[in-house]
């Protein structure tokens, strides 16, 4: 049970959040064909963009309606107009995801109100799905944008008829999943005899791989057409409890029933997602997970010596954060230290004292208070705080800009789960061991009374 | 008073680009086609001022707005400090729907205390943006009140995201440092030989190529505006005896402006090219010795560049059998284009083709007479044209910015960062060195023979080899 502290304070230093327009972008590249557009500064879209590149190494289709001063105080319709046949012309995507930002928010533009005449008067707009989402900077961090450009997906793009089709299962994963995640999972579903439709589908355009030629939309992706077969599904699973939200949605949309699983990292959430496949499937647990799982608790058994009593500091947006305390505590570990950028109310459950909704200062006192950690699990800008404190950082949500491969990780069900706990444990042991980092403590303790 | 402020840059008497337009061009201002909605790319003004100022690697830069503006990109540039870390941090208002309503202003002077209570830094640098801009937060008037009450310097950066391009945003940050910083210190060891280097962000560490070289000449570097530089350096930097202003179009306004309140000469330079960095050394010597400074210096520096020149031709044709003949197309508008192609053709490298983006009229021209018959010049390449450009083979690596790293990589094409997010430097002698040698490397790697292996199977995953075993 966690105290949730949100203080509010005047001056942000070494900021976690990541900004929601951001979210709802990534989010967006989980749609075939699709080409995110903001409805801001070029700014804003210019730091979007290098941060997804640089987190991704891939490229990163991403434009902006360039708001200027005058056109701010005018209002941006003919902007987003332009901005859309612009699109259109040049790179012809099936799908346009409208984001708005703090800009536009602020100055309260009707951007859906706004769109509705331009669709209206535009017949070149009539082959691509735009899709608005309300994204300001202001409110929330990247699961926020995220779960809002899922939901907005959910609302704006067409469903076909409602013909149930039992060998199908929407998946709503969390942005915290990695597209090496979404493709473990798609394994998984298939094993059972199910076909998923996963909204978003990282996977298909940032799993790092080699289009046939250049495509300036995204690369992959889930499809218009079978975004609009989910009606036909017996069962949507969302994945992280900001996906609640747009799972609701599409079950007040079409219908379909909704299992929401806090996370899929770890032997219990696994072991929920294996037991509502079989029953969707109507078929038994597939024996490769049934190995599986048998291996998971065996790494279980050989990791917690690595785990027992080691002290974590953890920093992330809010199901991320989640995801990962609940696995390390189930080792044994302890979260000491606590930062996520949201008060999400579920994170009273939190394995620690406190969670503070900060930025990675609060950290670094948290830490502080705590009288060191052994392990830091952050993003990549908690690198000059591990600096600092000579402390291990192991690289885990968005940005991670400084390692290879952290979004292709795969640290979904029993075998991802597996492999998490080997390389935890191993940052673990190269943290140092639990003994001296005890006397440390202890002696720092002494020094100090 | 910001609109004056912006038409006053755009018509730049020291700019050669804006001289060489015609009234209503000028009029029209400068990056003014970049803002096209849906095909724009790029930073905003106050990422560019950011950027200019940010390498005040002493001082605390807070950035007044919603996150977006610092929290997707603090701690992303690779400007490099010689001590001080302070400026790596990110700082931020980070204003919420409800600041947002009530305005900014209380909460801005108390993100300015805290800072200043906190870590004891010098200065504070506020930056403006779109959002804070709109809902008229005024940061000038915070910023004189918390100066007063805090007792140091907290300089407004006015060039919100919306004012215009990331060029523009440099230009802003310079006309922040005339205002507010420039002359509000007096130094007390001001000497002959001292010079300031404007538009040197010391990106991987390239400052620190060019200082060894004033150094064997007994030229002291004041302030470099802002690679590496301490608030102080950059507050007494009035009493430089001459100035070297790179990155030309980003620093032009501070130089004139210098120029004429300090009567500091400059001498417009590079330091990416062997010549260049001859020429701009040489430039800077002269306008010292005009001022007042020891003749011999001008011998010195003869003797200096003869003798580095002799040793960087050296070392750079060592790689010539490794790298004649190979074909390079360049794509950047940071580093001068011209000035790197002479390297190349020197060690036999063939050009076949440069992008003249961003570069001056004299640039372009240089460029072309370089480049001869077998090469071209060019303003923009689309991605998918390049992308068929490598892919048919056309060059055999790409030289060019992180934008079009993947429009190479993805065609299994060499490529070799040339632009700001770069991690070599390559400024000076010895950069230009160590930029062939990058090129060497990445090129001659044997990795690219192994990633061209075509896939064994056909379209339908058909092995195409009959089995081998009996």
């Amino acid at each position: 049970m966690a105290l949730i502290v949100s203080l509010p304070k005047p001056l942000s230093v070494s900021p976690l959040k990541i900004s929601a327009p951001l979210g709802g972008a990534l989010a967006f590249m989980g749609l075939d064909g699709c080409l995110p557009l903001f409805h801001g500064a070029q700014g804003c879209t210019a730091f979007a963009l290098v941060a997804l590149v640089r987190h991704f190494r891939e490229a990163i289709p991403l434009q902006t309606t360039a708001m200027d001063e005058i056109t701010t105080i005018l209002g941006g319709m003919d902007n987003v107009e332009q901005a859309l046949l612009n699109i259109t012309r040049r790179a012809n995507p099936k799908v346009i995801g409208l984001l708005s930002t703090a800009l536009t928010e602020t100055r309260g533009e009707d951007m859906e109100g706004d769109l509705r005449v331009i669709l209206g008067r535009n017949s070149e707009l009539a082959g691509v799905a735009v899709v608005p989402a309300t994204t300001p900077d202001y409110d929330g961090s990247l699961e926020t944008g995220w779960s809002k450009a899922v939901e907005a997906m959910i609302r704006w793009l067409p469903q076909g008829p409602q013909v149930p089709q039992a060998e199908q299962v929407n998946i709503l994963p969390g942005s915290h999943l990695t597209p090496g995640d979404i493709e473990e999972l798609r394994a998984i579903v298939e094993d059972f005899g199910l076909e998923p439709v996963i909204l978003p589908d990282l996977s298909g355009a940032l799993d790092g791989h080699l289009p046939s030629g250049w495509v300036s939309t995204t690369l992959g992706g889930t499809s218009l057409e079978r975004v609009g077969r989910m009606a036909r599904s017996p069962l949507t699973i969302a994945i992280g409890e900001h996906m609640r939200g747009p799972a609701e949605v599409l079950r007040w949309r079409t219908g379909v029933p909704v299992l929401v699983l806090d996370r899929i990292i770890g032997l219990d959430p696994v072991d929920r997602l294996m037991v509502a496949l079989a029953n969707v499937s109507g078929r038994p647990v597939p024996l490769r997970y049934q190995r599986q799982r048998s291996q998971l608790i065996d790494a279980m058994l050989d990791g917690q010596f690595a785990f027992a009593g080691r002290r974590i500091a953890l920093a992330g947006e809010p199901d991320l954060l989640w995801s990962m305390g609940r696995l390390v505590s189930e080792m044994g570990a302890r979260v000491v230290a606590a930062t996520t950028t949201a008060a999400a109310p579920f994170l009273a459950e939190f394995p620690a004292e406190r969670v503070i909704v900060g930025d990675l200062d609060d950290l670094d006192e948290q830490i502080t208070e705590a009288g060191g950690c052994d392990l830091l699990i952050a993003n990549s800008n908690a690198t000059q705080l591990a600096a600092r404190r000579g402390l291990a950082l192991f690289r885990v949500g968005f940005p991670v800009f400084d390692r290879l491969g952290v979004a292709q990780r795969a640290s979904a069900g029993y075998r991802g789960t597996r492999d998490l706990i080997f390389t935890l444990a191993g940052a673990l042991a190269d943290a140092g061991s639990h003994l001296v980092t005890e006397h440390r403590h202890e002696h720092a303790q002494a020094t100090a009374g | 008073m910001l609109k004056q402020k912006v038409q006053e840059l755009m018509n730049e008497p020291g700019c050669a680009t804006n001289q060489a337009k015609s009234a209503a061009e000028k009029k029209r201002g400068c990056g003014a086609k970049g803002l096209l909605p849906g095909a724009a790319a790029g930073g905003c003004a106050y990422d560019g001022a950011k950027i200019a100022l940010q390498p005040i690697t002493d001082a605390v830069h807070l950035v007044h707005g919603p996150l977006a503006c610092e929290g997707n990109s603090w701690d992303s540039r690779n400007a490099a400090s010689s001590g001080c870390t302070l400026y790596r941090r990110g700082f931020t208002t980070d204003l919420s729907e409800l600041d947002i309503i009530h305005g900014g202003e209380r909460k801005l002077y108390q993100a300015i205390r805290a800072a200043a209570e906190r870590f004891w830094p010098p200065a504070i640098f506020v930056y403006q943006t779109c959002v804070t801009a709109l809902i008229g937060d005024d940061v000038e008037a915070v910023c004189r009140e918390a100066s007063k009450r805090l007792g140091l310097p907290v300089i407004p950066v006015v060039a919100p995201g919306f004012a215009g391009s990331k060029n523009l945003g440099n230009r802003l940050g310079g006309e922040a440092l005339l205002d507010h910083v420039i002359g509000t210190v007096e130094p007390e060891d001001a000497g002959p030989n001292d010079i300031n280097i404007l538009g040197e962000y010391n990106l991987a560490g390239e400052l620190w190529q060019i200082r060894p070289l004033l150094d064997r000449l007994g030229i002291r570097v004041r302030a470099c505006i802002t690679g590496d530089s301490r608030y102080v350096e950059v507050a007494s930097a009035h009493r430089a005896r001459a100035a070297i202003m790179l990155c030309s179009q980003a620093m032009v306004t501070l130089a004139r402006k210098m120029r004429e309140r300090w009567e500091i000469p400059y001498v417009e330079g590079s330091f990416y090219g062997i010549q260049d960095t001859s020429d701009t050394l040489r430039g800077v010597v002269r306008l010292l010795v005009d001022r007042g400074a020891d003749p011999d210096l001008l011998t010195r520096a003869d003797a200096l560049v003869a003798e580095e020149e002799r040793r960087a031709w050296a070392r750079l044709e060592s790689f010539a059998p490794r790298l004649a003949g190979r074909k390079a197309l360049l794509y950047t508008g940071g580093v001068k284009s011209w000035s790197v192609v002479s390297a190349l053709k020197e060690i036999g490298m063939e050009v076949i083709g440069t992008s003249v983006r961003k570069s001056t009229s004299e640039d372009k021209e240089r460029a072309k007479a370089l480049l001869g018959e077998e090469g071209s010049t060019f303003d923009a390449i689309p991605n998918a044209e390049m992308y068929r450009m490598l892919k048919a083979g056309e060059a055999d690596i790409l030289l060019s910015g992180g934008r079009t790293q993947f429009v190479a990589l993805k065609s299994r094409t060499p490529w070799l960062d040339i632009n700001q997010e770069r991690h070599h430097a390559y400024a000076g002698y010895d950069g230009m060195v160590e930029l062939v040698r990058q090129i060497d490397l990445v090129l001659n790697n044997p990795v690219w023979a192994a990633v061209r292996r075509p896939d064994p199977w056909d379209a339908d995953g058909r092995p195409l080899e009959a089995p081998s075993w009996l």
